[in-house]
């Protein structure tokens, strides 16, 4: 089995469905010859042709609105958005209309489109290109937003974010586009949307996180170890809708919890996290949940930005808080 | 007649672009700057040509590819490359990064990393100066790329119907990222748009300096006139990639880039003066060697700068003290 970072993971994930589905288009800037500004979609205009993999102008609205009328009148476009800070620009489309569509039309009509974005910080960029704004898009009815967090995950959570009959945001966290390889199959194999992931398991308290902020949480539960502290961290998946069983059912067994994300604070994911867990397993609660995100200002330069960003030294800190409330 | 000083002045400041543009390549691929980088070098004529023609006083917004059009508006370059640098001293405190410098004492209002936002806010610059009764203009650089986007048409229309005092300049290099115009539009004159808006458009050589200047105080005084709005074009080329890391060559042919090679704004305008006695080989000797130690002790001067403070990033996010 062939071994592939993330990037790989998403092409190949990318070919085998085009392959299946010839109603799959995939379009975007730079998409075609360039194969993308991160050459995700690498090679797949010379195989699949100028039709299905569309070079379009810089117009991130009509790129968006455009995918949204080819979902609705049958076909099942791939819309890629070169950076996350390039969705502002199209939200419009996003959520005064893919996201209603069905509702609108009272379940007559369906939206199977993807939205494909590389999001979150940790590449050195400036503004608008490393942002996580997640939560803005999970805040919108109608739509699913998906984050993977592995290669293998990437690759089956896009086959399913493809198949899926409704419009799937998915967030591709490029800070790990190239930092993992890990075995990826070829051929299908599906991952199912709103299931979230137990990546390890412990018995002291549940970390959850997302993206890039697993592998990060992960190198905390290492740590940790020597502190005799048994971490067991979760993998959300898919950030809309929420597996909240999942954390619930980890809640109630460890009683604790943290919460990780490259966000701001403010109206973040983990706010909503702890709400559910609130109103799913209060009583099994042994401490108040902990948030370990970025801070309530624009994401920072690159000086600044590893102060920005969940680290495993901090992780590791609000895992003691909570352990010894 | 263009005076003398002028024309000298416009001579620095091309070469002054070329040389900090330059070092800062050699200085990204050599790793010692964060973030991105998006070269101008080729495209001298342009940001220098245009904003030869305005006051300072006047206001100017800039692009991701922005490092000429400020420092032909007057950018001090060891504020600039601090910037680069990221550092404390920079020109937004190391936290603009290359896209975002800004300078308000000069008129620059900065860029942005989304392309094409640029132009709706030059609206509001000159809306502004318009309503207060000043006779300032605002000119806004852009890409052949933006000049699809909506905030593009917006934006003109706006201008048209309010009679703003604003100068559009597309800064055409044939390429938004690896996709070529004819890929991206069906026209070749960008300028042809104008007439959609019922304004003046002119398409112009953006290699030729003084071609560049002259179409812009044109527009410049119909601006100041009350005349409104212009959206001029010049056709220019970037010599390397879209951004320093990409080659530009899986895009276009490299008889593509030599030939532009060959008409260097720079080398073009150097020449004329010469051939029209402006002045002498030695003066200009003088003014690339005074550069040459300027942008040297400019990078000395980044390099010496502190970091930005962990706490710095905490500042500046609304006025006045904020604890997160
Ligand atoms: C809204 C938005 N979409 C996409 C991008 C990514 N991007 C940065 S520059 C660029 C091409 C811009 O082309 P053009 O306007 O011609 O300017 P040039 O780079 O050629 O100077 C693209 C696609 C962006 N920064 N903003
Ligand atoms: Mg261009």
């Amino acid at each position: 089995m062939a071994k592939l970072n993330m990037v790989e993971a998403i092409n190949l994930a990318l070919r085998e469905e085009m392959e299946r589905d010839d109603r799959i288009v995939v379009l975007g800037e730079d998409v075609g010859k360039e194969g993308g500004v991160f050459r995700v979609t690498d090679g797949l205009q010379a195989k699949f042709g100028k039709d299905r993999v569309i070079d379009t102008p810089l117009a991130e609205t009509g790129i968006v609105g455009t995918a949204f009328g080819m979902a609705v009148y049958g076909l099942r476009p791939i819309a890629e958005i070169q950076f996350e800070g390039f969705i502002f620009p199209c939200l419009d489309q996003i959520n005064n209309h893919i996201g209603r569509i069905r509702n609108r039309s009272r379940g007559r009509f369906t939206c199977p489109l993807v939205i494909r974005s590389p999001y979150g910080g940790g590449i050195h960029a400036p503004e608008h290109h490393s942002d996580s704004p997640e939560a803005i898009l999970a805040h919108i009815p109608g739509i699913k937003v998906v984050i993977p967090s592995t290669p293998y995950e990437a690759k089956g959570l896009l086959i399913s974010s493809i198949r899926d009959p409704d419009p799937v945001i998915f967030f591709e966290p490029k800070r790990i586009y190239r930092a993992i390889r890990e075995e990826v199959p070829e051929g299908e194999y599906s991952i199912p949307l709103g299931k979230a992931r137990l990546v390890q398991e412990g018995k002291d308290v549940t970390v959850i996180a997302w993206g890039a902020m697993v592998r990060e949480a992960l190198n905390a539960a290492e740590q940790l170890k020597a502190d005799k502290i048994d971490v067991e961290v979760i993998d959300l998946r898919t950030i809309s809708p929420i597996d909240s069983e999942t954390i619930a059912a980890s809640i109630r067994k460890t009683g604790r919890g943290v919460i990780v994300h490259e966000a701001a604070k403010t109206c973040g994911l983990g706010a909503e996290i702890i709400a559910l867990i609130n109103e799913k397993a209060l009583l099994s609660l042994q401490a108040p949940i902990e948030r370990v995100t970025g801070f309530d200002i624009p994401v920072p330069l690159p000086k600044t930005e590893h102060y920005y960003l969940p680290n495993p030294k901090r992780i590791a800190l609000a895992v003691k808080k909570v352990m010894s409330f | 007649m263009i005076p003398k000083e002028k024309l000298m002045e416009m001579y620095e400041k091309m070469v002054r672009i070329r040389r900090f543009e330059e070092k800062a390549v050699e200085l990204f691929l050599k790793g010692a700057l964060p973030g991105f980088l998006h070269s101008s070098i080729g495209q001298e004529a342009v940001s220098v040509g245009a904003c030869a023609a305005l006051r300072e006083d006047d206001y100017m917004i800039s692009t991701h590819r922005g490092h000429g059009d400020i420092i032909a508006k007057g950018a001090r370059v060891d504020l600039m490359m601090a910037e680069l640098f990221a550092k404390k001293t920079g020109y937004c405190k190391g936290k603009g990064g290359s896209m975002h410098i800004a300078d308000l004492d000069l008129g620059i209002l900065g860029a942005t990393g989304i392309v094409g936002a640029g132009l709706p806010i030059i609206n509001g610059a000159a809306l502004a100066c318009q309503l207060k009764g000043t006779d300032q203009v605002s000119l806004c650089f852009f890409g052949d790329g933006a000049s699809n986007t909506g905030s593009f048409h917006e934006a003109l229309n706006m201008a048209s119907i309010w009679n703003l005092p604003v100068i559009f300049v597309c800064q055409n290099n044939l390429y938004a990222e690896s996709t070529p115009q004819w890929v991206h539009q069906k026209i070749q004159d960008i300028s042809v748009r104008a007439q959609g808006y019922g304004i003046p458009g002119v398409s112009v050589d953006g290699n030729n300096v003084l071609t560049v200047y002259r179409a812009t105080s044109e527009a410049v005084e119909r601006a100041r006139g009350k005349g409104g709005p212009t959206l001029i074009e010049c056709k220019t080329y970037r010599w390397l990639g879209h951004y320093v890391g990409d080659p530009g060559t899986a895009y276009r042919t490299k008889e593509e880039v030599e030939q532009w090679k060959s008409r260097d704004p720079v080398k073009q305008y150097r020449a004329n003066l010469l051939a029209n006695g402006v002045c002498e080989e030695k003066d200009l000797d003088a003014i690339d060697r005074r550069l040459e130690r300027e942008i040297e002790e400019a990078v000395e001067f980044a390099r010496n700068s502190p970091d930005p403070d962990p706490e710095d990033a905490l500042q500046d996010v609304y006025i006045g003290e904020y604890i997160p």
